[in-house]
C-alpha cells in the first residue's frame, strides 16, 4: 500500500478531502466523542531522531481512534546502535504493524523504507528533506483560519535552508496558487533547487532578508526556529540565531486576519508578547497535528471517515 | 593504404567489442564502469586522445574475445552517451549497438549527497537515479530527491 513520503503523493483534491475528514474528526481529537475507527490496527512509531510533537501526536491520533502503538524507543538502546540497516529494521517492524510513522536523520530514508516495506510509511521528517504530515496540519490550520488555501500570500521566515517543514509547505502552497515570500538571512536561504522547482511550477516567489517589511500584505507569517543541530559550527549558529525575532510591536501594520504560525518548538523567534494577539495560531496548529494525522492514518489504512460524526461520548 | 596504416595505432581484433567515440580522457572511466581492469584475462587495447573529426579528440577501447551486453553498455550512458559500439566477429562488424539511457540509472553510481540514506553502503536496496532531463542530462536521486552533479558522480561509480 502506498504511503505518504512527499506532498507529491497527494493530488490537490485528495489534500482537500483529507482536510475535510480532519475537520469532521475534530470532536474525536478533542476526546468529546469516542470513535474507534482503527480498533485492532497497530502503528509503528520509528523515530530515529528526537521528536516531541510529531511522535506524540501520531500516538494520540492512533489512540483516539481506538488503535494501538508500538515504539522503537530510544535509538541508543535499540538494534540500530548494533549496526542494523534501515532495511532490516523496516523488515522487522513491517511484520509487527499495519502502518509506520518514521523520522530519520538521513534524507531519502522514508522513500527507502517505503521501497522496503509492505505497509504504508508516513514520513515524519527525513533529514532536511520532506515532512508532509506537518504540511497537512499546516494546511489545515491555514484553511481553518482563512476558509481557503487558494491565492493567499504567505511569508515563510527564518531557517529556510535546513527547515524541512518549509520545503514541503512551499511546494504545497504553490499548488494552490499562493504567493510566497521567503524571508531569511542569506546563509539560510531556501535551497536554490527548491526555488527553481517552485518557479517551474509557476510560483510567484519573492526572496528577501527583510521580514518586517514583507508582512504588510501577508495572510500567513510562518516562523521557523534556527535549528542548532543543523550547524557544524557554533559561531555560525550564534550569528544567525538572533536574526529573526517577532514581537507584538511588529504587528501594528499587518492585516487583521493575518495568522502567525510556527512548527514549534520556538526559541527566541516569537516573543511571548505575540501569544495574546489575535494573530497567534501556533498552539492550535500543534493541536491540529492530532486531527490531521488521524485523517491521514484513516486514509492510508483504507478506512472511511463517516460523513457525519456524532454522539458516542466516552 | 600506407596512410591508413600510419593512422592505425591498434591492430584490428578478430572477435570482441570496439567502443569508439568515447569523449577524450574518459576511457579509463569507461573501463571502470564496465568492471574491466587489470585482473581481466582478455586482452584490452586502449587509445586515448587521438584526433577525431566529430569530437576533436577521442578515446577508443577494444576488448578482445568478449562481447559486451546491452545492459553493460547502458552503464556508459553517464560518461560516454554518444559512443559507438561494434561487436566484432571474424574481423568484421557483426552488430552495431547504441548506448541507451533509460528513465533510471540503476546500480551504476551512487547519490552524491553526503546525507542521503544510500551513503550507508550496507543498505541493500538498489542505487537509483531518475533521469529528469536528457539534454542537458539531469539526474535526481530516487530516494533523497537531490539533483546530481555529473562531475561528482564520476567519483561515485559502484
Amino acid at each position: 500500500m502506498a504511503g505518504l513520503i512527499t506532498m507529491d503523493d497527494l493530488t490537490n483534491q485528495q489534500i482537500l478531502d483529507i482536510l475535510a475528514d480532519a475537520e469532521r474528526l475534530l470532536p474525536v481529537a478533542r476526546g468529546e466523542i469516542y470513535l474507534p475507527l482503527l480498533q485492532g490496527r497497530i502503528l509503528g512509531n520509528l523515530f530515529f531522531e528526537p521528536s516531541t510533537r510529531t511522535r506524540m501526536s501520531f500516538e494520540t491520533a492512533m489512540k483516539r481512534l481506538g488503535g494501538d502503538v508500538v515504539n522503537l524507543g530510544d535509538v541508543k538502546t535499540s538494534s540500530v546502535v548494533k549496526g542494523e540497516t534501515l532495511y532490516d529494521t523496516i523488515q522487522m517492524v513491517d511484520g509487527y504493524t499495519d502502518i509506520i510513522a518514521m523520522r530519520h536523520p538521513r534524507q531519502g530514508a522514508a522513500q527507502y523504507a517505503q521501497d522496503a516495506a509492505r505497509v504504508p510509511i508516513l514520513n515524519g521528517g527525513d533529514g532536511a528533506g520532506h515532512h508532509p504530515t506537518q504540511t497537512m496540519l499546516d494546511l489545515f490550520t491555514i484553511k481553518q483560519a482563512h476558509g481557503r488555501l487558494e491565492g493567499l500570500t504567505v511569508v515563510l521566515a527564518g531557517d529556510l535552508r535546513y527547515g524541512r517543514t518549509v520545503h514541503s509547505l512551499s511546494h504545497a502552497l504553490t499548488r494552490f496558487g499562493c504567493e510566497l515570500i521567503f524571508a531569511s538571512p542569506d546563509l539560510l536561504k531556501m535551497p536554490e533547487e527548491i526555488v527553481s522547482d517552485l518557479r517551474l511550477q509557476g510560483a510567484n516567489v519573492v526572496e528577501t532578508e527583510d521580514l518586517y517589511g514583507s508582512m504588510a500584505n501577508a495572510d500567513v507569517v510562518y516562523m521557523t526556529r534556527i535549528q542548532k543541530e543543523r550547524f557544524a559550527d557554533e559561531d555560525e549558529y550564534t550569528r544567525c540565531a538572533g536574526a529573526y525575532k517577532l514581537h507584538a510591536r511588529h504587528l501594528t501594520e499587518v492585516k487583521q486576519d493575518m495568522i502567525i504560525m510556527h512548527p514549534l518548538p520556538r526559541v527566541d523567534e516569537i516573543d511571548p508578547s505575540v501569544d495574546s494577539t489575535r494573530h497567534a495560531r501556533y498552539f492550535e496548529q500543534a493541536f491540529n497535528g492530532v486531527v490531521a494525522r488521524m485523517a491521514l492514518l484513516c486514509r492510508l489504512l483504507g478506512v472511511t471517515v463517516p460523513a457525519t460524526i456524532e454522539g458516542g461520548a466516552l | 593504404m600506407s596512410n591508413e596504416h600510419s593512422m592505425r595505432r591498434v591492430t584490428a581484433i578478430r572477435n570482441g567489442t570496439v567502443i569508439d567515440h568515447i569523449p577524450s580522457g574518459q576511457a579509463m572511466r569507461v573501463l571502470e564502469m564496465l568492471g574491466i581492469g587489470g585482473a581481466t584475462a582478455v586482452p584490452i587495447s586502449l587509445v586515448m586522445n587521438v584526433p577525431s573529426k566529430k569530437l576533436g579528440s577521442k578515446d577508443i577501447i577494444k576488448v578482445e574475445d568478449r562481447e559486451l551486453t546491452q545492459s553493460e553498455l547502458d552503464r556508459l550512458a553517464l560518461v560516454a552517451p554518444d559512443a559507438h559500439v561494434a561487436i566484432i566477429r571474424a574481423y568484421s562488424v557483426a552488430e552495431k549497438l547504441t548506448i541507451n539511457l533509460g528513465d533510471e540509472v540503476v546500480n551504476v553510481v551512487r547519490c552524491t549527497f553526503s546525507n542521503c540514506i544510500t551513503t550507508n553502503l550496507r543498505e541493500p536496496l538498489n542505487h537509483r537515479l531518475k533521469v529528469v532531463n536528457r539534454d542537458p542530462l539531469q539526474l535526481r536521486c530516487h530516494y533523497c530527491g537531490r539533483p546530481q552533479t555529473l562531475s561528482e558522480l564520476a567519483n561515485n561509480v559502484l
